[in-house]
């Protein structure tokens, strides 16, 4: 059984133009111990999808339904609100794109991690301090003793986000989705941070959700991606076989416009052009269409349906995309 | 692993001991502190300190100038300023006091519960605030001291609840401002409950605004304390209080000045001193604002 089992997740947002259909009918499954990617521009709807398993979409005007999302069987949805706020941290836990503003700059760092150790595991006193300091020397803050004492403002950007996941990893979480996580770090710091989630989530066999739209860090951690656009997966695989062989416009347009420093001759960078569709209007055939470059006939006709190409890798695209045959 | 017992050292102190050891840095915070320890001192002891009875009409003596027999002078009815100044902050400190805490007390839980979750309750407190709100805050004062009894405790239960809703409106914009902010979110993701959001989060993030407002409100209380004793209600003939005794002060602004300017000094002197140590509060309740950063200095020493 895997960890998390996503089936046909939509959460749809009413506002006062009309329902934004921000995930439209996402599914997908997670191993024990595995990394998922989940990329997409701004917009596509990974932020929303990890809120939505983390059930932090506020509603109204939220509203987010399943035919399944189970963790470690549990069904997500079914759960009261004081339920989940059990799982969260506890089995399931999250870290957000800047680093600067999720820590509380009026805390002390050590008390909010002894608060959460509190929460969930009941420590108190000297062993939840203890606790705290084992936990800021494993993400490796030096002086972790006399850093509990410090304020957020007094850390770095990189060294917030290590005590974000060090308060995140506190309670042993089975899951741990990391949204942009380094998104606003530079790139050296970047590495620092992936590097560690790797080793942190390895050793512990956590699953780890992995949002960015960096093509190079999702390529260089995770095992698994799934392509989102528009509210939907539009491709989905293990990592070698679509980079390898991007099956669907969007993923073969997401590269196109991604610059390689892995030896290949340097090309022109191909941006995608235009804008994502709507997210209120009703979207029936592919919500790619617009903008594809290798659109065929089929297209303007009916919606795209899934293609397996073997190894868990598919797409939801009409066009051959075989290597050699791709415009 | 080596964690020695120094875990324990002052070094993990809490925040609030942390802050403390920030307030004496702020020097106009410490002036401010020390005269209005000194005010409540002197006003506390003034059974003991004051050279006469406060209330002892002597009419050979009356709108005596300063002299070291009367070293404020002497009121129209030839009492002695300086016992009546020093009798009177026994009211009016009280007054200030008792009219923040009901202020706060009232004010700040409403305005939390109000921001944080917003909706039908937001809609419930904030009528409810407006409603108290279109009253004039005097007006509002009177009529409920006279609904409760013109005593100098439904005074300050009056006037703490007209400052209530002023509290509770900026509480709650604070409040709805902090709320969005990420770790709010940050926290939820690790499984805070409200409570736990509101308390420990929230609460502490609007702390600083909230000092600004109640030093502002204690000073808007000693005065309204005039104000409804001059009225005849609060502070009732021939017990002193500042208030009380500035506005009978007004009738002889040109005969005896002195008899204006010592309650009118003594409630300056107060909200000055409290304002000073409500900036010194808020920049110690703001660990961005301190001044000396010394656990990053240690930190980074080796």
């Amino acid at each position: 059984m895997p960890l998390l089992s996503v089936r046909n997740l939509r959460t749809r947002f009413a506002t006062d133009r009309g329902v934004v259909r921000a995930v439209n009918g996402v599914s997908f499954d997670l191993e024990e111990g595995e990394i998922l990617g989940l990329v997409g521009e701004s917009g596509s709807g990974k932020s929303v999808t990890a809120l939505s398993i983390m059930r932090l979409v506020p509603e109204p005007p939220g509203k987010v339904t399943a035919d399944s999302m189970s963790l470690e069987g549990t069904e997500l949805l079914k759960l009261s609100e004081a339920e989940v706020r059990e799982f969260r941290g506890s089995r399931m836990a999250m870290i957000f794109q800047d680093p600067m503003r999720s820590l509380n700059p009026v805390l002390t760092i050590g008390r909010q991690i002894v608060e959460v150790l509190h929460r969930h595991q009941k420590l108190e006193g000297a062993a939840a301090r203890r606790r705290a300091i084992e936990l800021l020397e494993t993400v490796g803050i030096p002086m972790a003793e006399k850093r509990l004492a410090a304020y957020p403002h007094q850390f770095s950007g990189g060294m917030r986000q290590r005590v974000m996941i060090a308060i995140a990893l506190s309670c042993n979480p089975r899951l741990l989705i990391a949204d942009e996580a380094t998104t606003a770090l530079d790139v050296t710091i970047q590495a620092q941070i992936i590097d560690l989630v790797k080793r942190l989530t390895r050793d512990r066999g956590t699953s780890v959700i992995w949002i960015s739209h960096d093509l190079g860090v999702v390529a260089g951690l995770c095992d698994k991606v799934n392509v989102m656009y528009a509210g939907n997966v539009v491709e989905s695989g293990p990592i070698r076989e679509l980079f390898h062989r991007p099956s669907h416009g969007y993923t073969l347009g997401l590269m196109g416009s991604t610059p390689r420093v892995d030896g290949t001759p340097m090309r022109r960078l191909t941006p995608i052009e235009g804008v994502p569709p709507n997210l209120i209007d009703p979207i029936k055939l592919c919500p790619f269409l617009p903008r594809c470059r290798v659109s065929v006939p089929a297209c303007q006709v009916q919606p795209p349906e899934r293609r397996d190409f073997g190894a868990g890798h598919w797409a939801a695209c009409l066009a051959d995309l075989t290597p050699g045959r791709a415009p | 692993m080596a964690v020695p017992n120094r875990i324990s050292s002052p070094r993990f102190a809490g925040s609030i001991v942390l802050a403390a050891r920030q307030f004496p840095r702020h020097r106009a915070a410490m002036i401010g502190l020390v005269c209005l320890v000194l005010i409540c001192l002197i006003s506390a002891l003034a059974p003991y300190v004051a050279p006469y009875d406060p209330i002892q009409i002597k009419l050979s003596a009356k709108l005596k100038p300063p002299s070291f027999e009367h070293w404020m002078g002497t009121d129209h009815f030839g009492r002695d300023v300086l016992s009546r100044l020093l009798w009177g902050g026994r009211t009016s400190l009280g007054v200030g006091l008792l009219v923040v805490g009901f202020a706060f007390v009232l004010g700040v839980p409403l305005g939390l519960i109000s921001g944080y979750f917003g909706g039908k309750v937001d809609n419930l407190i904030m009528r409810l605030v407006d409603a108290l709100l279109t009253f004039p805050p005097l007006l509002l004062a009177v009529a409920l001291v006279g609904l409760l009894g013109p005593d100098i405790q439904n005074v300050m239960l009056a006037l703490g609840i007209v400052q209530a809703p002023v509290l509770a409106r900026m509480v709650r914009g604070s409040t709805l401002a902090v709320r969005e902010d990420l770790y709010v979110m940050a926290a939820r993701a690790l499984g805070a409950g409200p409570g736990r959001i509101v308390l420990s989060h929230l609460l502490r993030n609007v702390m600083s605004p909230i000092v600004v407002q109640l030093t502002i409100v204690f000073a808007a209380a000693v005065v309204a304390e005039a104000s409804l004793s001059f009225l005849g209600f609060g502070t009732q003939p021939p017990n002193p209080s500042w208030g009380r005794d500035m506005s009978e002060a007004r009738r002889f602004l040109g005969d005896a000045p002195w008899m204006f300017m010592a309650p009118t000094g003594a409630i300056m002197l107060c909200v000055l001193s409290i304002n000073f140590m409500g900036d010194g509060l808020r920049d110690a309740l703001d660990p961005r604002a301190w001044r000396t950063r010394r656990t990053v200095a240690a930190g980074e020493r080796r």
